[in-house]
């Protein structure tokens, strides 16, 4: 339907480039639907009709999906929808304040470099080179090991790791800003420093930061994830999506489904994520350009 | 150039009561950027003054410093790799000697700016009203609806229609004319006394050109202030300044109230440069008469004369000595070792 619409407006695209409205397409609304939908069931998880994710023994094991368990259970009699849904907090939780905490300290950093330039700009360079340098992997375990292993330490770990790429791209964009006219003519208007970070750059740079960080959350989901596969992120029996697919893969054989359904879960919020952040850096990246 | 009682002390720059001294005095001000390729020369030693509420033109081709120039007396520069001397005397104010927030101050409350593109000087995510309201709030501290008030009025001086809905649209809603005039509008906020327009019409249409032009003269007119207008076509500044300098390769060549220029051109390059002028008199498919060559290496100053390698009348002298400016008459001085006649140039472009 928007592809019709679309065929019509383009002949008068040519002429009249500014009036054409520009979509985001029904596939990005359902990615954005389906993270919305994982969010406010992983919110309000505890008032939704779903069983205890924990108690054990309270029916019967590795029954297939029916009515009363619409997922199926587990090896231990667990709910696997209950499990699924409480397990998407952590995975959200990690993902969303780890990159929040990336973009505020990366985005920082980011800005400062890309506009002050010279030394300011060597320093954080640096900074953010020795930050890219470090072995990740024995920077969680290290922390998982002597700090324990807790939702907090996981999000803040990882969201130091993604200090350095953010403010890599920030100050990329910075760069870009830095030098552009408004920027000397609000300086010619006596504008000081700080404000023409927060008034002038940061809106500009702000859209594409957003969108990027879609992308970053995926990428920290999975690598949460993929810490709670190898037993590094929140304890057992606290349900997540890695850990319930590491249990899953002791039954493989006789259950695929206890894998199946936190791997399928996992795959659709990080396919709609990426997506999601995709379409609007394209879409940001147009309205940049037609300016 | 300076009378006697200005050089005084250093103190008294400061304490000098309004009214003794010229808006603007420029001295012998240079610019060089110190690239790989040794400095470059983009102003070098430039001196005029600009009393209250006259007009200055600042007229030569691209890469002839006129901008630097702009910025130079603005103390708008990067921090790095610039050497910047001569002084800038802003009411008597030494502008070099002032700290970074006394000179924030100045800018946009009594020194104001209009840039060549209003397609970029415009934040493109920002609000008209945000943009024009924040100087205000800044410089003047008035509240928000004071401001937005104020704002109204200055957007239907500078002739834009609906001012109160343009306040809440983004730079991309408007035409380019109308950003320019917007940009005008921000620059006239606070009530500036001197008004740097640099190249304000460049980037915009034939016909709206003179539209910006008459806007800038009669609210330069009507607020009684100064302006200089920078530009690369003689056209521009003709009937809208008092006074024309001519810039070539970072200096000035020639610099005369603008009726005794254009009435009795002396530099040779003033010459070319209204030759290049295409006329309405003209027959019709006349060839343009543009200036050969190229603008000269500003990294690399010639010994001589810097247009000698370009100009038609140039001799030996020319190649090799820099012709001083020499006085013409009131007001009126050039630097020429073979100047044209007076009355040549416009005998002939006729």
């Amino acid at each position: 339907m928007t592809e019709a619409v679309v065929a019509t407006v383009a002949p008068a695209a040519v002429a009249e480039p500014v009036f054409v409205e520009r979509r985001l397409g029904v596939a990005f609304w359902v990615s954005i639907g389906w993270v919305a939908l994982v969010v406010v069931a992983a919110v309000l998880a505890g008032v939704l009709p779903l069983q205890d994710p924990l108690a054990i023994g309270d029916n019967a094991p590795r029954l297939g999906p029916s009515a009363a368990h619409l997922l199926g259970t587990d090896e231990l009699g667990r709910d696997l929808l209950a499990r699924v849904i409480f397990g998407s907090r952590t995975s959200l939780t990690v993902g969303f304040a780890s990159i929040a905490f990336g973009l505020a300290v990366g985005g920082a950093m980011g800005l400062v470099a890309g506009y002050y330039g010279g030394r300011m700009d060597a320093a954080l360079n640096g900074l953010s080179t020795v930050l890219l340098a470090f072995p990740a992997l024995i920077f969680l375990l290290t922390v998982v090991t002597f700090l324990g292993q807790n939702l907090f330490d996981v999000t803040m770990t990882l969201g130091v790791l993604s200090v350095a790429p953010i403010a890599r791209i920030i100050r990329a964009n910075t760069l870009v800003y830095a030098n552009r006219e408004f920027v000397l003519a609000a300086r010619a208007l006596g504008a000081r420093n700080r404000r023409i970070l927060v008034r002038e750059i940061l809106p500009n740079v702000l859209p594409s930061a957003l969108a990027f960080s879609l992308v970053a959350v995926a990428v920290v989901i999975v690598a949460e994830g993929a810490l709670s596969f190898l037993g590094l992120s929140v304890r057992p029996p606290t349900p997540t999506w890695g850990g319930m697919i590491a249990e899953g893969g002791q039954v493989l054989a006789q259950d695929p489904l206890v894998a199946l359904w936190p791997s399928v879960a996992m795959f659709a919020t990080v396919l709609a994520l990426n997506f999601a952040g995709d379409r609007l850096q394209v879409y940001f990246q147009v309205r940049e350009g037609g300016l | 150039m300076t009378d006697p009682t200005n050089s005084a002390p250093h103190h008294r720059d400061f304490a000098g009561p309004p009214g003794t001294h010229a808006l603007l005095e420029v001295e012998d001000l240079r610019t060089h950027f110190l690239t790989g390729r040794g400095a470059v020369r983009a102003v070098d030693g430039v001196s005029f003054t600009l009393e209250r509420g006259r007009t200055l033109g600042i007229v030569g081709e691209s890469g002839s410093g006129k901008t630097v120039l702009a910025r130079s007396i603005m103390g708008l520069l990067p921090a790095t790799n610039v050497v910047r001397k001569g002084e800038v005397r802003y009411e008597g104010r030494r502008l070099s000697g002032l700290a970074p927030s006394e000179l924030r101050e100045l800018w946009g409350a009594e020194i104001s700016m209009v840039f060549q593109d209003p397609m970029t000087s415009l934040n493109p995510v920002v609000r008209i009203g945000r943009q024009i309201t924040e100087t205000m709030r800044f410089h003047l501290a008035i509240p928000d609806a004071e401001a937005r008030t104020r704002a109204v009025e200055l957007l239907r001086s500078v002739g834009i229609p609906d001012p109160a809905r343009r306040l809440r649209e983004y730079p991309h809603q408007l035409s380019g004319g109308m950003r320019q005039r917007v940009t005008i509008a921000i620059a006239l906020a606070c009530g500036p006394k001197l008004l740097l327009a640099d190249e304000p019409t460049t980037a915009l249409d034939v016909t709206v050109q003179a539209q910006i032009l008459r806007l800038l003269g009669r609210q330069q007119r009507e607020r009684f202030m100064a302006m200089i207008l920078v530009t690369h076509d003689l056209g521009v500044v003709a009937g809208r300044t008092d006074e024309i300098v001519v810039m070539y390769a970072g200096r000035i060549v020639e610099r005369a109230p603008t009726p005794v220029l254009f009435s009795d051109m002396r530099m040779r390059y003033t010459q070319a440069l209204f030759r290049s002028i295409p006329r309405v008199t003209d027959p019709a498919h006349r060839r343009l008469q543009a200036i050969g060559g190229r603008p000269p290496d500003l990294a690399a100053p010639a010994r001589g004369c810097s247009f000698a390698p370009r100009c038609r009348f140039a001799r030996a002298r020319c190649h090799d000595e820099a012709p001083p400016l020499v006085d013409a008459g009131p007001g009126h001085s050039y630097a020429c070792w073979y100047p044209a006649e007076p009355g040549e140039a416009a005998a002939e472009a006729s």
